[in-house]
């Protein structure tokens, strides 16, 4: 997992000065390039406005306190970029990326989405996330209907972005690759949705470290120099209960006609930092409480830096937080169908560095917060494995639907590896005592060592309901080269993906995608009554069966005893020389008893 | 008595019996057994050309140049040996190594002017000449025309001898015999197509360490492919809002180039702007100046913490060509770079062998100091380019440093590129390739006769089989002067060389050591090579004895 990285170039740096005159064929070589620059051309004052229009940054913070005590921030970076990256022409890269540009460019990626996460985000008593990812690394890309082998450049794009971003990604072969029919629609702006050009995998055995996020602040034009990203502090970063950084690629609507494609570069971050444990109990927090700094300055080269602080009433009487500093705005939103409040500072705006040199967002609660009333999230999931032994299994999945009167349908995708055979004569799925039948169903068997089962639902969530599903499996002996290091440590089943439109309960209005706060816009709500939700339930843990890793030298030993004790008699047999023995004067019995013989008189044996 | 003798017959035809039991029983185990499991256990090996592999380090390398001398009328040497036309022939040994031969040939065909040629040589200028001329030549890669003008020729200036034009000619003011006008013909032919140092240089690998100048480890390795990146580094964001129409730059000066060089290898530019990269080194202060001095031996620690931030080319596997433009921060600004003597650099710039190049480039102090931050700044490309391109003529090793001064060049004009400089870096490089492609080959197949696990599979072998036949019709293509054909058969035999040299499927069992291998069979092999071990012990013994026993009855 070591970053293939620039190679220490002391050596060859040798460096020498490139000599000053640079004789005469320079000289003509300089008369001559002012002489053709000279010639027409835009002027430069034109190239530049237009330049700058091209591609615009913007940054944002979201921190939101989380139900049970714990604080959920949120960043989000979004550069955007007027350009056309697919016809290879374009080659010049300002805020956008490089490295990212030419692999969408020369592996005709139309939308990627990669997402390293350590941790589980509890929906049940967290909330909806504004963007969950699976515990470990998840990639899902669309590549262009032109590109030719699409396992190839699938093969190839894993490749390189574990090597950008130092994660094991490169793991990703046909054994845990899938392609989803209907969870997984593209983001973006797409003609067609073929899913045959839609590739997805999860690793949720990847461990997400410092390693992962250095590359991906590299990514970030102000670097973690400047602007929101001072805060990314590794140290603090991953001393958190979830961690999920990802990057998003896809291709937008340039303005409202839609004639023009931009691409859009999304780079969030989600940390959930626990602040009950460690606050003694106190629920308050700050920003340097979080990342132990404080935000001094914006880059230079954002058209937007805000923080965001949800300051929500839970009930409708009482104010129960306090921020300070006092923010700039309030932005009242109705985000995942909740109406929220949120506190924003506008980094940009002169007035709020007058007061003091750096910002630090502090929150008070009044008074302490009753946990008992925890709002329940419409839909979340839960998900275990049944049955004992070694030999078969269980996978269940509960899915609850808690609207109080309102049903809507959830598409489930389970991706389960091949080395558990999962037997789909035994799926049940069963709301409130009775049985729900699917409306649609997609099943891929895997086959060993190519590639994994498959399972794509549409099941209707009746209202106020728990559905569940439950599948059984049988455990797969391996064979003894294919198990990892520490084998008893058990197999993980990545999560399966809950995808739904889930009816609102406030009734949202139309809002500008584009003006709307960027942690809202990834996912455009179809209409004002449902907003989109994608959920992650948990990893599974499954043991299989491991052998004793001697065995195949204890069972060559046993086996070459046998051959060798078969064939021992076998030679002795065949090679032993026969004697025709002479009967000699027998043993004591005889001789005791010719003894006897002689004194009775009798002729000896 | 008869019984006892009987018996022992008996016992002697059982002794025998069991004797040729114990042999028959070791000649199966040596016959059959250990074939058989020698067969089933070894690995696959298809069988690689050794000897061609072995051979190629050894072969010895010609490099012919057709080359024509035209004699425009009044310039024909006196000593002549015989009339024109008429065909001669000069070799040069390049020494590389004891190993190594390489040997130039320079087939030259005297002959006199045809009429349009004298037409074309009664231009006025040189240059006017050498376009008329560029019309009537052979435009054979590698081939080299020479046109000799009368010595009191007006075309050429005074003190100028050789007019090297921009195509595949040269003018040369003809000297009284054929023996000087040869030297100085041989001194043009040189410049034009390759000399003992460009070759050395490509031969780099092979040359011991204390014989190569440092220029010939500056050039650039031959490679397929090469990505030239220009990066335009910020590190002061807020007092500094830098533009750089690069886009049109590289379409007006580095296009050019790259397309005349596009049959040598693939190119591919990309640039990108860097914010907050900064050197690694902090700049010296200099008070009699007001400016911020980088000296010459801290340059090359510049590099390390830029070359971070750069991003590695993970699309393609091609050498990158970096080209920095660093605009320094308002606290070090204006910043210049000294060389070795303590005398600043007027270009400002530096390179670095086989990596790239720097460029400092600072912004002038606004006129008011309350001027409002940032500051715009727009790059000025035709000064950034002109350095960047004669950085990156000299990693190709182009550089018209070392010309004698009876030499005058043309300027290559528009491409940016002469064609004779092209069949200059074509020559260098198919030489490169070949070495490359022997050493690769050299070093694969000592590999694998080293260690006898690796497993050679059919298409490794054809890629060496192809590499080696690529290599040799390369060699002979050059001893037959045609380059261009010479060059893409090196290019080939790189491909498929490499592709042998790094196929995954050598590294399958590359780590599973015979001790290993002879462990497990232990457990089988002892109990069953014990007995018959000792029977034949036995037997020898027996045979032994009773080859004694006669000598001792009598």
């Amino acid at each position: 997992m070591a970053a293939p990285e620039a190679a220490p170039l002391a050596a060859r740096a040798e460096a020498e000065a490139a000599r000053g005159g640079a004789g005469d064929g320079m000289a003509a070589l300089l008369l001559l390039l002012l002489l053709v620059a000279a010639g027409p051309g835009p002027g430069p004052g034109r190239a530049d406005a237009e330049r700058e229009r091209r591609d615009a940054l913007r940054e944002e913070l979201l921190l939101s306190p989380l139900p049970t005590g714990d604080v959920a921030a949120t960043f989000q970076f979004r550069t955007r970029w007027d350009a056309d990256l697919q016809r290879g022409s374009v080659s010049h890269y300002r805020l956008f990326p490089k490295a990212l540009g030419r692999l969408v460019a020369a592996l005709g990626v139309r939308e990627l989405h990669l997402a390293l996460t350590q941790g589980f985000w509890r929906t049940r008593y967290w909330g909806q996330p504004p963007l969950q990812a699976p515990a470990g690394a998840e990639l899902w890309v669309w590549f262009q209907p032109t590109v030719p082998d699409v396992d190839k450049a699938w093969k190839e794009l894993s490749n390189i972005l574990s090597g950008i971003f130092c994660a094991s990604l490169n793991f990703i072969d046909s054994t845990n690759t899938v392609i989803p029919t209907a969870s997984f629609k593209p983001l973006g702006l797409a003609n067609g949705t073929d899913h045959h050009l839609l590739r997805y995998a999860v690793l949720p055995r990847e461990v997400v470290c410092t390693e992962n996020l250095t590359p991906w602040k590299k990514l970030l034009p102000c670097g973690s120099k400047a602007g929101l990203a001072v805060l990314l502090k590794a140290e603090r970063l991953f001393h958190s209960s979830y961690h999920s950084q990802a990057v998003h690629i896809r291709p937008i609507c340039r303005d409202a006609s839609c004639l023009a494609v931009s691409w859009e570069l999304r780079q969030t971050l989600t940390v959930v930092f626990d602040f009950f444990s460690s606050g003694q109990g106190k629920k308050d927090w700050s920003l340097f409480k979080m990342f132990s700094r404080t935000l001094t300055d914006t880059c230079p080269l954002a058209s937007q830096s805000k923080v965001y602080v949800d300051i929500s009433p839970k009930n409708k009487e009482t104010e129960l937080l306090e921020v300070s500093p006092p923010p700039t705005s309030v932005h009242e939103a109705i985000v995942q169908g909740d109406r929220k409040t949120y506190a924003v500072y506008d980094l940009l705006s002169p007035s709020l560095f007058n007061t003091s040199r750096s910002l630090n967002v502090q929150l008070k609660w009044k008074r302490p917060q009753d946990s008992s009333e925890m709002p329940i999230p419409t839909l979340h999931a839960q998900r275990y494995v049944g049955g004992y032994g070694l030999q078969t299994g269980e996978i269940c999945t509960l899915i609850y639907n808690t609207h109080p009167y309102r049903a809507f349908p959830v598409i489930l995708l389970e991706t389960v590896p091949w080395y558990l055979r999962l037997y789909v004569h035994t799926l049940t799925i069963i709301t409130k005592g009775k049985e729900n039948k699917p409306s649609y169903i997609h099943y891929q068997p895997a086959q060993d060592r190519r590639r994994p089962h498959l399972l794509e639902m549409l099941i209707q969530l009746p209202a106020n309901s728990v559905t569940k599903i439950t599948i059984q499996f049988e455990r797969a002996l391996l064979k003894w080269t294919e198990y990892p290091p520490d084998p008893n440590h058990g197999f993980y089943v990545g999560s399966s993906v809950l995808s739904a439109l889930v009816p609102s309960v406030t009734a949202m209005k139309d809002v500008d995608v584009e003006q709307s706060p960027l942690f809202t816009s990834l996912f455009p709500s179809s209409d004002g009554s449902s907003y989109f939700v994608r959920l992650y339930t948990e990893p599974l843990l499954v043991n299989l069966p491991t052998p004793d890793f001697s065995m195949p030298y204890n069972v060559i030993c046993l086996t070459c005893t046998v051959v060798a004790v078969c064939y021992g008699s076998f030679y002795n047999l065949l090679t032993r020389t026969f004697h025709v023995e002479e009967p000699s004067r027998g043993g004591l019995a005889k001789r005791l008893a010719n003894v006897i013989r002689k004194f009775r008189g009798v002729p000896p044996l | 008595m008869v019984a006892a003798a009987a018996a022992m017959a008996a016992d002697e035809a059982e002794r025998a019996r069991g004797r040729r039991a114990a042999l028959s029983f070791a000649t199966i185990a040596v016959v059959l057994g250990l074939p058989l499991w020698w067969k089933t256990t070894e690995t696959y090996r298809a069988a690689l050309p050794y000897a061609d592999i072995d051979g190629l380090a050894q072969q010895p390398v010609r490099l012919v140049v057709p080359m024509a001398v035209v004699f425009g009328p009044g310039s024909v040497p006196g000593d002549l040996p015989r009339p024109l036309p008429f065909r001669d022939v000069q070799e040069m040994e390049i020494s590389v190594n004891l190993r190594t031969s390489v040997t130039s040939r320079y087939e030259m065909r005297y002959r006199s002017t045809t009429g349009q040629e004298e037409a074309a040589l009664a231009a006025a200028t040189a240059r006017e000449a050498d376009a008329a001329l560029h019309l009537l030549q052979d435009t054979t890669l590698g081939s080299l025309t020479m046109y000799v003008v009368p010595e009191t020729s007006s075309l050429l200036p005074q003190g100028i001898n050789v007019y090297v034009g921009k195509h595949r000619s040269a003018l040369v003011r003809a000297v009284g015999s054929l023996a000087a006008l040869q030297a100085r013909l041989r001194e043009v032919t040189q410049l034009m197509s390759f000399t003992a140092t460009s070759i050395a240089a490509a031969l780099s690998d092979r040359v011991p360490d204390g014989q190569l100048s440092p220029d010939a480890r500056r050039y650039l390795k031959s490679s397929l492919g090469y990505e030239i990146t220009f990066s335009l580094l910020n590190p002061d964001p807020k007092s500094h809002t830098v533009d750089w129409d690069i886009e049109g730059a590289v379409n007006r000066y580095v296009k050019p180039v790259l397309d005349k060089l596009s049959l040598v290898a693939n190119f591919s530019v990309d640039s990108q702007i860097l914010y907050y990269a900064v050197l690694g080194v902090t700049p010296r202060y200099d008070k009699e100046s007001s400016s911020f001095l980088l000296s010459a031996h801290s340059l090359p620690h510049v590099i390390n913490p830029v070359e971070a931030r750069l991003g590695s080319s993970a699309a393609s596997l091609y050498p990158v060509l970096n080209f920095l433009l660093y605009v320094p921060e308002r606290s070090h600004s204006p910043l210049y770079i000294q060389d070795k003597d303590g005398a600043p650099v007027s270009t400002n710039a530096f390179h670095s062998p086989r990596w790239g190049g720097i460029m400092v480039y600072n912004v002038e102090a606004p006129a008011s100091p309350q001027a409002s931050l940032p500051l715009h700044v727009d790059v000025d490309m035709a000064r950034v380019m002109e350095v960047f391109l004669a950085q990156l003529r000299l990693l190709f090793g182009l550089s018209r440093e070392e010309v004698p001064t009876e030499f005058l060049l043309e300027g290559p004009g528009n491409e940016g590129l002469a064609d004779w400089e092209l069949d200059h870096l074509l020559w260098a490089h198919t030489v490169e390739n070949i070495a490359t492609v022997s050493t690769t080959l050299t070093s694969l197949a000592q590999l694998l006769d080293k260690i006898g696990n690796i497993v050679i599979k059919d298409d490794v072998a054809s890629e060496v089989y192809r590499a080696v036949a690529s290599v040799q019709s390369a060699v002979t293509k050059l001893s037959l002067g045609h380059l261009h054909a010479a060059f893409q058969a090196s290019k080939e035999a790189v491909t498929s060389s490499e592709r042998a040299f790094f196929d995954p499927s050598l590294l399958h069992l590359l780590y599973f050591p015979d001790d290993q291998k002879f462990a497990i069979y232990i457990p089988l092999f002892l109990p069953m090579a014990v007995p018959i071990l000792l029977s034949l012990a036995k037997i020898v013994r027996e045979t032994r004895l009773r080859k004694k026993e006669p000598t001792k009855m009598d």
